[in-house]
This record gives C-alpha cells, sequence and structure tokens, in this order.
C-alpha cells in the first residue's frame, strides 16, 4: 500500500503562485509609473516654482520672453470653461438618460443608446475641427452675439462677443462629455429597483413626481459621480478647447471674450519653448495634475457622503 | 349628533371633494342608515391581456366594504394580476390590457375619463417585499400627503398614520433616520402606514408578509384586524392558513390550460364566506387546493 501524495503535479504546482505575482507586479508597476510621473515632472519645473514663487500661480503676465510666468489665465480658462461645460452637459445628461430609462420605448432605447456611445468614441481633435468649422459659424457666433445684445449687461456676458472664447470652448467641451454623463446616469438610473417605482405610483404619483421622488435620489451619489467623470474629462481636454478658446493670455470676467486654457497652452507652445519657458510648461502640466486629483477627492468624498444617507 | 349625519361629514372631510370620492361618502352614509350594503368594488367579466396571450379570464365578484377578502390559489393562477386590477397598476406594465369592468362605488375606474393616478389615490398598496423609499422614516409616510398636495398638520398626520400601523411607538424618537435603518417587519408597517396616509378607502396587499418571519408576519396579521374597521382589505396569499386566519371571504384562483395550444390562464373557481370556502367548497378543485392535495 503506497502513501497518498499530498502534492499537486507538474505544472499546476507552480501556475498559482506564478499568476499572484503577476498580478502584484502589475499592481505594483502602475503605482511606479504614477510616482515616477509626478516626481520627474516636479523635478523639471521646480527651477521654475522657485524663480516664479507664489505668483506662478497667482500672477497673469505670461512673457517667456522676459522670464514671467504667471499661469493664473490659464488656470481661470480650464475651470471656466469646464464649469460652462457643466451647466449645459449635466441637464442635457440627466434629460436624456430619464428619457431613455423612463419614457422611450424599448426599440428606441437600443438606438439611441448606441448613438450616445458612439458619440463618445469621436476623437476630440473631430469635435475641435467640427466646431471651428461648422458649429462656430452657425452656432457659437450668432449665440454669442445674440447673449450679448441681449443681456449684455450681465458682467459675465458683455461683449465685444466672440465665438471662440470660453463659451465657445465650453460649448465643445459640453457636447464632448455629455456622452460619458449620459451613459453613467443612464446605468444608474437602470439599477433603481421597480419597487421604488412601484411604490410611488401606487400613492398616487404622476410620472415626473415618480422620477422626482423615487428615481433621482436613488440616483443621486451616482449622478455626482458621472458629473465628475465628466469634470475630470473637460479639466484635461486639449486639442478641441485650443482650437475654439482664442488663444488670449488674460483673465476676462466676460465669457464671451477669448481666453486660454491650462492644457491648450501647453499644445499649442511646445513645440518652440526652450529652457525656463518649457520648464514653465512642466509646471503647468503639474498644477493641472494636482487640480484633477483635488476635484477627485473632492468627489470621491460627495459620492461617499451621498452614499451614506 | 345624529347617526344619519355624522358618517357623512366625517367622511367627506377625509376623502375630499372627487367625484370618486364623493360616490363613497354617499355610500357609507346608505350604510349608516341600514341599507343594503352595497360593494366597494364589483367586477364584471374581467380579463387581462399581456400582449396576445391571456392571464386572467372573467372574473366576477363583490368586495365588500370593511371586509378582509383573500385571493388565494397556486402560483401562476393570475392572483397578483387581479389585485392590480383593482388600482390600476396593470397598466404599468407595456403591453397589458384589461377588458371587463371594475365598479368602485359604482362608478367604473376603467371608463374613458378616469385617471389611473386618481383612482390610486383612493386605492392604497402594500407590496410583497417592504419597499419604503431611501428617505427618512417621516418623509416616507408624508409622501402620498405632499404629493397629493394635502394642507393640514403634517406631523399630526404622520402620527395618526404611524400609529394606525402600530408603528409609532417603535419609530416616535427616530423620525428623522432612514427607514431603511428599521428591520423588515418595521419597514412593511412604514408601508402600511405610508399608504394609510393618502387616507384612502381601500388597501390591496400583495403578499404583505411573504418575505418577513413569523413574528413580524403575526403582527401583520393583526394590524389587519384593527385597519379593517376602517379600510376594506384586499389581500393575495400564498399561504392559505393566513388566508384562512385574517380574511372574511376567500377568492380561489385556478390555473386552466389549453389543451392544445398549451396556453394558461387564470380563472375564479369559487368566491365565498372564508369558512364555507375551506370547510365545505362547493367545488372539487378548491377542496383539493385547501386540503393540500397540490399547489
Amino acid at each position: 500500500m503506497s502513501a497518498r501524495s499530498w502534492q499537486r503535479k507538474g505544472v499546476g504546482r507552480k501556475a498559482d503562485s506564478l499568476f499572484a505575482i503577476m498580478a502584484a507586479l502589475s499592481g505594483v508597476l502602475i503605482l511606479l509609473v504614477l510616482a515616477y510621473m509626478v516626481i520627474s515632472t516636479t523635478a523639471t519645473a521646480l527651477p521654475v516654482f522657485g524663480s516664479q514663487g507664489i505668483s506662478f500661480i497667482a500672477g497673469s503676465e505670461w512673457s517667456p520672453s522676459n522670464g514671467q510666468f504667471g499661469i493664473l489665465a490659464f488656470i481661470y480658462g480650464t475651470v471656466v470653461t469646464s464649469v460652462i461645460a457643466l451647466v449645459i452637459a449635466v441637464p442635457l445628461s440627466l434629460g436624456v438618460s430619464l428619457f431613455l430609462t423612463e419614457y422611450s420605448p424599448r426599440r428606441l432605447r437600443g438606438i439611441i443608446g448606441y448613438a450616445v456611445d458612439l458619440l463618445a468614441a469621436v476623437p476630440s481633435v473631430i469635435y475641435g475641427l467640427w466646431g471651428v468649422f461648422i458649429l462656430l459659424p452657425l452656432f457659437l457666433q450668432p449665440t454669442a452675439d445674440f447673449l450679448s445684445d441681449n443681456l449684455g449687461f450681465i458682467p459675465i456676458f458683455k461683449g465685444p462677443a466672440s465665438g471662440l472664447s470660453y463659451f465657445g470652448a465650453g460649448v465643445i467641451l459640453a457636447i464632448m462629455i455629455t456622452p460619458i454623463i449620459t451613459s453613467l446616469c443612464r446605468e444608474v438610473f437602470d439599477t433603481v429597483p421597480n419597487a421604488d417605482r412601484q411604490a410611488a405610483y401606487a400613492l398616487g404619483a404622476t410620472k415626473w413626481e415618480m422620477i422626482r421622488q423615487a428615481v433621482l435620489p436613488r440616483g443621486r451619489a451616482g449622478v455626482v459621480g458621472a458629473t465628475m467623470l465628466g469634470l475630470g474629462r473637460a479639466l484635461g481636454e486639449t486639442i478641441a478647447v485650443a482650437l475654439l478658446i482664442g488663444s488670449s493670455v488674460k483673465v476676462d470676467t466676460s465669457v464671451l471674450s477669448p481666453g486660454y486654457s491650462m492644457a491648450a497652452v501647453i499644445a499649442n507652445q511646445f513645440q518652440e519653448a526652450t529652457g525656463d519657458h518649457i520648464r514653465a510648461l512642466v509646471g503647468i502640466g503639474v498644477v493641472l495634475f494636482g487640480l484633477t486629483i483635488i476635484i477627485n477627492m473632492g468627489a470621491r468624498a460627495l459620492v461617499w457622503r451621498f452614499n451614506r444617507v | 349628533m345624529s347617526p344619519e349625519t355624522l358618517p357623512v361629514d366625517a367622511n367627506s372631510e377625509r376623502t375630499g371633494v372627487t367625484p370618486l370620492a364623493a360616490v363613497a361618502a354617499r355610500d357609507d352614509s346608505e350604510i349608516s342608515q341600514g341599507l343594503a350594503e352595497k360593494p366597494v368594488f364589483a367586477v364584471r367579466d374581467l380579463s387581462v391581456h399581456y400582449g396576445k396571450s391571456i392571464a386572467l379570464k372573467g372574473v366576477t365578484m363583490d368586495i365588500r366594504p370593511r371586509r378582509i377578502t383573500a385571493i388565494i390559489g397556486p402560483s401562476g393562477c393570475g392572483k397578483s394580476t387581479l389585485i392590480r386590477c383593482f388600482n390600476r397598476m396593470n397598466e404599468l406594465i407595456p403591453g397589458a390590457q384589461v377588458s371587463g369592468e371594475i365598479l368602485y362605488h359604482g362608478e367604473d375606474i376603467y371608463a374613458s375619463g378616469v385617471d389611473p393616478v386618481v383612482v390610486r389615490r383612493h386605492i392604497g398598496m402594500v407590496f410583497q417585499r417592504p419597499n419604503p423609499f431611501p428617505k427618512s422614516i417621516y418623509d416616507n409616510v408624508a409622501f402620498g400627503a405632499k404629493i397629493n398636495g394635502y394642507r393640514g398638520d403634517m406631523d399630526e398626520l404622520v402620527e395618526r398614520s404611524l400609529r394606525r400601523a402600530a408603528l409609532w411607538d417603535e419609530v416616535k424618537g427616530k423620525l428623522k433616520k432612514s427607514a431603511l435603518d428599521l428591520s423588515g417587519g418595521q419597514q412593511q408597517r412604514l408601508c402600511i402606514a405610508r399608504a394609510i396616509a393618502v387616507e384612502p378607502d381601500v388597501i390591496l396587499m400583495d403578499e404583505p408578509a411573504s418575505a418577513l418571519d413569523p413574528i413580524a408576519t403575526t403582527r401583520i396579521e393583526d394590524l389587519m384586524q384593527e385597519l379593517k374597521q376602517e379600510y376594506s382589505i384586499i389581500i393575495v396569499t400564498h399561504n392559505m392558513q393566513q388566508a384562512a386566519r385574517v380574511s372574511d371571504e376567500t377568492a380561489f384562483l385556478y390555473t386552466e390550460v389549453d389543451a392544445e395550444t398549451s396556453a394558461r390562464w387564470g380563472i375564479l373557481v369559487e368566491f365565498g364566506d372564508t369558512g364555507q370556502i375551506f370547510t365545505k367548497p362547493r367545488d372539487k378543485r378548491t377542496e383539493d387546493y385547501v386540503s393540500g392535495r397540490f399547489g
């Protein structure tokens, strides 16, 4: 009678631990890449941070030939265009996703859902070119003129109005981030239990009351999360914004005047930059990265708070 | 106050001024005057289709006021389909079609001018699984009253509804806490309180205790006995003992199968006094079912 072997035989003996090691290495690698990026870019930009001090982010004087690098105008442009994008895209996305989950017949749901996903796959340079050649003359410039003519007494709509402006870039951004926000919101609304809908109906709710009281509260955390993901994309979007923002280094209260954004200035000036100018552009990248991280953390905190209620 | 006028006043105050409620109030006054008891619901040759397939065929029955009417039968016999006809919940399912009549205090709730939203404000419903909204206990109870434009004292309404649902003592200190933190049985009583707060005169219960433990089930059953003083209750139950314990009248539904197409639909086999259904059923199929030979 031979003793029973309690060992696995052949490759199987090692495969499990081998796979575990590979998975762990992948996890560590991504951390290393991230850390290397942060450290190397910060190190590159450090001399400019040192020479400019706080005026790097607080000053708006950007004059590479004179060694002056204040990026406030770029930060301002990035934030303003992103806010405009959200103001337009969030209500639009909520409308589309509620239509898809609550109103549209099943067949239409598939077609529109597919179209939304396709929109998300269009490269941003195409959005940018389309924005400049089609949207600018047909919609952006007329709308900008209309706003300044009729609402010009409000500082943010003061003329002279340009389609190549915070407004123009914000509209293109809105179109670009609507698909991602829509498809996330749609998934969130799809998870609202039918029992909740029925409970609202059984109490005499109309469809709108049902949506407002049963669907939206359940989806609140998801909607905030989707908005933040859209915001993340808007903050970093480069080419389309570079084409439409007007490339003017100033802080202007009117959204109808040309401005500049962080990602756009990096893309536009990197080619011909040398020395400290390059370091300053990398520094803008570091600040943009920091801004994105702060917003992401804020979003997580928000989602976490909503989930607890 | 004379006994003739009191119930009329109480009811017109309770149910508002819509035509359906006016009929309800008139009907109640007739009862108090000792006239023949009119049914809350008169179901006439009711059939339900989902798309092309028929789910329920030719149901005719009268639901009496201030009683508990149980609907029993094996799985898939159309019990839930039937109870959902009483507050027009079936039409939320795409393709559902109802034919025949359901007269609520003499008025056809499927008539062309009747808004299902208004129907549901008179006829409350409690579901199989407790389904409170992810809101506070208070907001859950106030929900229906708010969307119906209730103008009275909301705090008082919430307390009264929770008291009627026998939940007040357990939650009075934590009305602002999330309803999802309550136990399953408490959540179900909260759902009953939520339905009561709309001040309906009928409460539909679709297997209200099937997701609850025996103790919570007992509390729901006790509560039903109290509620039937004021409300007409229709309950679907899978549990024959429960039907025998709580109900005054019982409807037995059964599945008929077409031999050729093997299509299946529910029919009402027998409807009568609960004692009679369980002890002296007239139909062989009822007898087989209540004696546990199938289902």
